[in-house]
């Protein structure tokens, strides 16, 4: 009892001296200092408190991931999707017809134009006597034609706009800027379906984010409960540690890091689920673009992608927590 | 360093658990609060604790009024006290160390000072061997014990204890009873709420008794030889 006496001894000293640097009391710096070591203690101590029951913490997480994982896939297709009809812009011709008045060497001079603009990929002139010839040749009505003594068409420009102006957007404003130049009769968007395509890839592209939202309020969901049930189940131990002076902050803090690390596994889990997905894909993907002639590969999810679904994860991770925190720490109270 | 000015406390419901009390117990002083089941010691050791507050009059606590005292800084203030339980309250799934470890913990010491005065609590209370057992595997007096190293680990100014012998046998409970009076001597406060009688005459210590809610006898004016 005696060693014990020295420590109640050297209590009273301390009240004695009323100093608080001799006290063993933490000074300021220590405070700083200890700060991020309590902080990833905490955080590693929430990591192994769920390592403990790892089939229960594994379900949460895959409810998580697949919860993820949908809004996460869906993206990378419509990115794959957009990707396919970028490859579709030979498609997206446009078709001037020039004025009747214009000669081949204006109009030659007017493809040259044409061919040096940023907006433009290709340019190909079809002159009046090609057009003729073509139409003789393929459309059956050669002997109609050969009955009029003027050729009645105009030369032709067949434009393909640049690969970053393939939008239907970027194509009705190069279109319009066409129509506008004097030597221009009319001006014609020749595959009009591209732009549905359009049209349809931006509906889906709201409705992923529609879904992502909802998910990502499911997600919310799973984790507030989630952690709401583990509040429940360390009710004694928050009451312990109001008792003995934690702060909110302190009893907080395991709950935090308790939804981040199911928010990271969560988005680990859907990283995983997505890209396995794409695997399954890639063959059938592959076999349908040999049917078309045409290489299209699905692209995995890249760096970026990836790491908004980290993040994503992650920050609904927290923010279930932080809601659940929130609303049930408050009504424990030690009585 | 506990004042108690014309102090009520009606709970929810209208019950009056203390009524118009005022006392005054000095620094370092050890005090008894008695009276039979339901009479308000556990209410007034909770206002002292800000577990509850008064309905009237003040509290003072080292000079300082606690009804100033926001929920806030709560904890702070609470680090200054040390409070045992009945039940002692101990999380059973940690260590005899970690459980007295707790307060230290909350208040950032730091490792090695925490190992330190962790033993040093457990060495005042005879378990300095039991650091690495679970509270489960001790019987109710070591138990009880656990609960006082962590109570006085981080070395309160106050310490309060609610029937803290309540569940243990005769000779346990006299031992835990010198354990509160070692700690007074060295200058800390003592206020233990209890119904043993027997223990209490035989300690020869300042008696605050309840009835009813109503100070019977704040025992100020008696004194014991020791
Ligand atoms: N939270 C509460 N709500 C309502 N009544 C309470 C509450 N706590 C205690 N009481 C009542 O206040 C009275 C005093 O209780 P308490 O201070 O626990 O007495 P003691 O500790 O002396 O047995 C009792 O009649 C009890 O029923
Ligand atoms: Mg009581």
């Amino acid at each position: 009892m005696d060693r014990g006496l020295n420590m109640v001894n050297e209590a009273t000293s301390r009240r004695n001296r009323e100093g608080a640097s001799s006290t063993g009391r933490p000074g300021l710096l220590t405070l700083i200092n200890s700060y991020f070591v309590r902080h990833a203690q905490t955080l590693f101590y929430s990591l192994g408190q769920l390592l403990r029951a790892p089939f229960s913490m594994l379900m949460t997480a895959a409810v998580i991931g697949i919860a993820l994982a949908l809004p996460a896939g869906m993206h990378q297709l419509l990115q794959n999707a957009q990707l396919l009809s970028g490859k579709l812009d030979d498609a997206t011709q446009i078709s001037l017809f020039l004025k009747k008045a214009v000669t081949e060497q204006q109009a030659r001079e007017l493809t040259h134009k044409l061919g040096n603009m940023p907006e433009i990929g290709r340019v190909r002139l079809i002159t009046r006597e090609q057009a003729l010839e073509e139409f003789k040749q393929n459309a059956g009505f050669g002997d109609a034609l050969r009955a009029l003594d003027e050729n009645p068409l105009p030369h032709v420009i067949v434009i393909n706009p640049a690969l970053q102006h393939t939008d239907a957007a970027a194509g009705r404003k190069l279109l319009e800027r066409l129509q506008g130049m004097i030597q221009v009769d009319a001006a014609q968007l020749d595959v009009e379906w591209i732009k549905r395509l359009y049209a349809i890839l931006e509906i889906i592209k709201r409705g992923v984010w529609i879904l992502a939202a909802l998910l990502g309020m499911a997600v919310l969901l799973v984790v507030g409960n989630t952690i709401r049930l583990a509040i429940q189940n360390r009710r004694d131990e928050i009451v312990v540690i109001k008792l003995i002076g934690g702060t909110d902050a302190f009893i907080r803090r395991p709950f935090l890091y308790t939804g981040f690390w199911y928010g990271l596994f969560g988005a680990l889990i859907a990283f995983t689920l997505v890209n396995i997905a794409l695997y399954l894909l890639s063959d059938p993907v592959r076999q349908l673009g040999e049917l078309y002639h045409n290489p299209v590969s699905l692209t995995r999810m890249n760096l970026e992608t990836s790491a908004y679904l980290l993040g994503a994860g992650i920050l609904l991770g927290l923010g279930g927590s932080w809601l659940a925190v929130g609303r049930h720490l408050r009504d424990i109270e030690p009585r | 360093m506990i004042r108690f000015t014309q102090t009520s406390k009606r709970y929810e419901g209208g019950y009056d658990a203390l009524s118009n009390i005022s006392f005054h117990i000095e620094p370092g002083e050890m005090a008894f609060v008695t009276g039979h089941s339901g009479a308000g010691k556990s209410t007034l050791l909770k206002l002292i604790a800000l577990l509850e507050r008064p309905t009237r009059g003040q509290v003072l606590v080292n000079g300082q009024n606690l009804s100033r005292i926001k929920r806030r800084q709560i904890p702070y203030f609470r680090r200054n006290i040390g409070i045992i339980f009945q039940d002692h309250q101990l999380l059973f799934d940690r260590t005899v160390f970690d459980n007295v470890a707790l307060p230290l913990i909350i208040a950032g010491y730091t490792r090695a000072e925490i190992g330190r005065r962790v033993r040093a609590a457990l060495d005042k209370v005879g378990l300095l061997g039991k650091e690495k057992k679970y509270p489960i595997t001790l019987s109710g007096g070591e138990q009880q014990r656990v609960g006082i190293a962590r109570a006085v680990v981080h070395k309160p100014l106050l310490l309060l204890a609610d029937e803290p012998t309540g569940n243990l046998d005769p000779d346990l409970s006299r031992e835990i009873m010198h354990i509160f009076r070692e700690f007074s001597q060295v200058g800390v406060t003592v206020l233990v709420a209890s119904h043993d009688l027997e223990l209490i005459r035989e300690m020869q210590t300042r008696q605050i008794i309840l009835h009813q809610g109503q100070l019977a006898d704040d025992g100020s004016g008696v004194e014991y030889g020791q």
